[in-house]
């Protein structure tokens, strides 16, 4: 294989993995802060509990995001030199904002955190967590602000062959990146809401710890069900960004071959990339592909056939990642619905199949948000940076496949057995701490 | 201009800092495996470091960052020439802290031996490893005229690198007994007590040899020869190093840490000042060097990135001192038991 496909591979691997820490980092950390804040208000132990026993599950799976996060900033030097040196004069800036502005808060703070229970009074130690979880949303920010720039570039010029940054304002601004914010801050409260249920449901129907429990649930309930609902608000924004920004990512996203005009959105569609068709087109709902994109029944979709084919995004993962991922968005509403109404009436335990339901559901959540950033990067290929720099002219010249194979083997073995400690240590954990 | 050396200079500093504070919780990592006898006392020395380590390593994600940021060119090669040892580096830091966080989560005693190796060799392989690189940038790395790289991974073991990782190593092993000590106590302060003494002397020789070779295989001396007003930067080093001795024998632990801080900062001061304008000399062609001047970003990004570091690396500082402050003195055991 080549070395831009390794790197490819391996950027693949080490994103995906990282962000298996990420959502729930985002928001677990603000509801540990709220559980915590609600100790300190009314006093009651049950809330300290909750703190204690949700920050364990939290500081585990904080610690492997840490050191996973590494990586990322590394990576582009290391395989991606090329593109570093084409988009340095701008992609560092943000980078380098988001270690000095918000990760030195997040780490220093955690460490302040956990050390310092009986040190500091009981509102400061509250505050700190609130700190934790602001920063770890504006570290979010600054890396959205970096990948909204390789989206949709702006605020720069061409100077000798690589891109210069003219107007820090454009950058900052990026409309992408925040909507790219708000969709990633409500994923990420969604997936903590299913993580919490999951969890509390387990020991539910064992009948242990069950007041922590059931107000856990409760909570959990409530900010999946808002969460989930906003999720759907920001997935229609961002649809509308791709829809003006990237062309080439909604039509693959969305199958659409041929340039239609009013185009109608099919509920059953099964692309063939290979014969440039889709084999299923079914229950088609008139307009609405133009309604989504544009919010203009009459909109024109351009298809993918009207770009050059050196410039459409690999169909078939563009295409099933969206559709995956917009159909557990759906089910997320309905499930935080059924969740609310039965934890909101205490239906909890007379409905046991739902709390059997529960846990399982908590893998829902984390294959959305990486269905997510599949699309996001997949679909914006064969770009890097969208329209001005391809992938595979972005890659290290000094790196040879061999240097790839060997620290992609590495990454692999060495990611692999964190994810089996961090699970051991998650279910173990989860358990100790109900006892 | 000035900007391209204000940024050569915050670049130095951010490295130089990110030493100074990593390297203590290196040490510490090292030898806690060694000087910590009993549960209690390990679970002390981890506890020293606990709270802090975090924060210090992201210095060095700041300085990639600033690299990034400030001086693209020079990030993309340092990071893709040195691929492999970079992985190693990445390899160590992702390994310490696992180990540091996870080692206390299981009282199976084999579990807790498992990680107390991890975060003795991983903290041992990271300075190893950073001092290897930044002692063959010190000779300058094979960059031809057209930018490409010559080099290979096992080129980067030659003598002076490895006297430079050497040097990391003691430097750091000093560095983290001496935080050990202040921050403990009983035997495992006196185990690390005894330990610094005599890594001081070792220290030293390490020290001495470095900057004799220094003038063989670098040209990190010229910018002295031309500005001999800047030889009080080695001179300090030099002087803090013997003051860590001085303070060490009248048992003022934590004044001996901070010329230890000293020492670390000013010998890393030393390579920088050496370094100027280079970021990475070619040890082929001068021409092929990446200077201050000829990888860096444009006046804009400098600009606008002075702006954000004059008004947060302040900010940071002052909090990560206030946190070390709140950490100060001896640990009691009741926080080498604390329930994180």
């Amino acid at each position: 294989m080549s070395v831009d496909l390794l790197s490819s591979l391996q950027f693949a691997t080490v994103a995906v993995f990282h962000f298996l820490f990420v959502p729930l980092t985002l928001g677990l950390s603000a509801l540990v802060a709220f559980m915590e804040t609600r100790y300190v208000q009314t006093g009651d132990e049950i809330y300290l509990r909750m703190t204690k026993y949700w920050s364990r599950l939290f500081l585990i799976n904080f610690a492997v995001g840490v050191v996973t996060g590494i990586t990322m900033e590394f990576q582009f030097g290391m395989n991606w030199a090329e593109y570093s040196k084409f988009v340095g004069d701008i992609f560092g800036a943000p980078l380098a904002i988001e270690a000095t502005v918000a990760f030195f808060l997040e780490s220093t703070f955690i460490g302040l955190w956990m050390f310092s229970w009986k040190r500091v009074s009981k509102k400061a130690h509250a505050t700190i967590m609130w700190v934790v979880a602001a920063a770890s949303t504006v570290s979010a920010l600054w890396i959205l602000l970096a990948n909204g720039w390789m989206q949709k570039p702006r605020g720069f010029e061409i100077v000798a062959g690589h891109a210069q940054l003219v107007d820090f304002g454009a950058l900052i601004w990026n409309p992408y990146s925040w909507v790219k914010l708000f969709h990633t801050s409500m994923s990420a409260f969604t997936l903590a809401a299913f993580f919490i249920m999951g969890i509390s449901a387990i020991y539910l129907l064992r009948g242990k710890a069950t007041d922590m429990f059931k107000k856990s649930f409760r909570l959990g309930a409530t900010v999946g069900l808002a969460a989930s609902l906003l999720v759907i608000v920001a997935g229609d924004f961002s649809g509308r960004q791709v829809a003006d920004f990237q062309p080439t990512k909604l039509a693959a996203m969305e199958a659409q071959w041929t340039t239609v005009k009013a185009a109608p959105f099919y509920l059953l569609e099964v692309p063939q990339p290979s014969a440039e068709r889709n084999v299923v087109e079914a229950l088609g709902i008139p307009n609405l592909l133009s309604v989504l994109s544009y919010h203009d029944p009459n909109a024109t979709v351009k298809g993918l056939l009207d770009f050059p084919a050196d410039q459409r995004p690999p169909v078939a993962v563009s295409f099933w990642s969206f559709r995956i991922m917009v159909g557990l968005g759906f089910l997320f509403v309905l499930i935080a619905l059924i969740a609310v109404i039965f934890s909101w009436r205490d239906k909890l335990e007379k409905n046991r199949w739902f709390l059997r339901v529960m846990p399982f559901a908590i893998a829902l959540p984390y294959l959305a948000c990486e269905l997510g950033w599949i699309l996001t990067e997949i679909g914006r290929q064969p770009w890097i940076v969208y329209g001005l720099l391809r992938t595979r002219d972005a890659v290290s010249r000094s790196i040879s496949s061999t240097d790839v194979i060997i620290s992609l083997v590495g990454f692999v073995l060495l990611y692999g057995a964190l994810a089996v400690v961090d699970a051991f240590l998650i279910v173990k954990y989860s358990r100790k701490s109900a006892e | 201009m000035a900007l391209q050396i204000l940024w050569f200079i915050l670049w130095g500093v951010l490295w130089a800092v990110y030493f100074m504070l990593d390297g203590f919780d290196f040490g510490a990592g090292m030898l806690r495996r060694f000087l910590a006898r009993d549960e209690d006392e390990r679970r002390l020395s981890l506890a020293a470091i606990g709270p802090v380590w975090n924060g210090n390593e992201v210095w060095l994600i700041t300085a990639g960052g600033a690299t990034f940021a400030a001086f693209p060119l020079t990030y993309a090669s340092m990071f893709s020439f040195l691929y492999l040892p970079l992985l190693l580096v990445l390899f160590s830091l992702i390994v310490r802290g696992v180990s540091i966080e996870f080692r206390n989560k299981s009282e199976n005693a084999r579990w807790r031996s498992v990680w107390d190796w991890a975060l003795a060799i991983s903290s041992l392989t990271a300075p190893l490893v950073l001092g290897l690189g930044f002692g063959n940038i010190f000779q300058g790395l094979p960059i031809a005229a057209d930018g490409s790289y010559k080099g290979t991974f096992f080129g980067l073991f030659n003598g002076y690198g490895l006297l430079t990782a050497v040097l990391f190593i003691v430097l750091f092993l000093q560095h983290g007994a001496l935080w050990l000590e202040y921050r403990n106590g009983g035997k495992l302060a006196e185990r690390a007590r005894a330990f610094a003494s005599t890594v001081w002397f070792v220290v030293l020789g390490v020290a001495v040899v470095f900057l004799a070779a220094t003038a063989f295989a670098t040209k990190l001396y010229d910018n002295y020869l031309s500005r001999p007003l800047w030889l009080v930067v080695p001179l300090l080093a030099v002087v803090s190093l013997l003051a860590v001795k001085f303070l060490h024998t009248k048992s003022r632990s934590l004044g001996a840490f901070v010329a230890s801080c000293a020492t670390v900062l000013l010998v890393v001061a030393t390579a920088i000042v050496g370094l100027f304008p280079n970021l990475i000399p070619s040890s082929l062609d001068p021409a092929a060097s990446l200077t201050a001047f000829n990888s860096s970003s444009g006046p804009y990004t400098l600009k606008v990135m002075t702006i954000v570091a004059a008004i947060f690396v302040p900010i940071v500082i002052v909090y990560q001192f206030l946190v070390y402050r709140f950490f100060r003195g001896k640990l009691t055991k009741a926080e080498g038991g604390a329930e994180y």
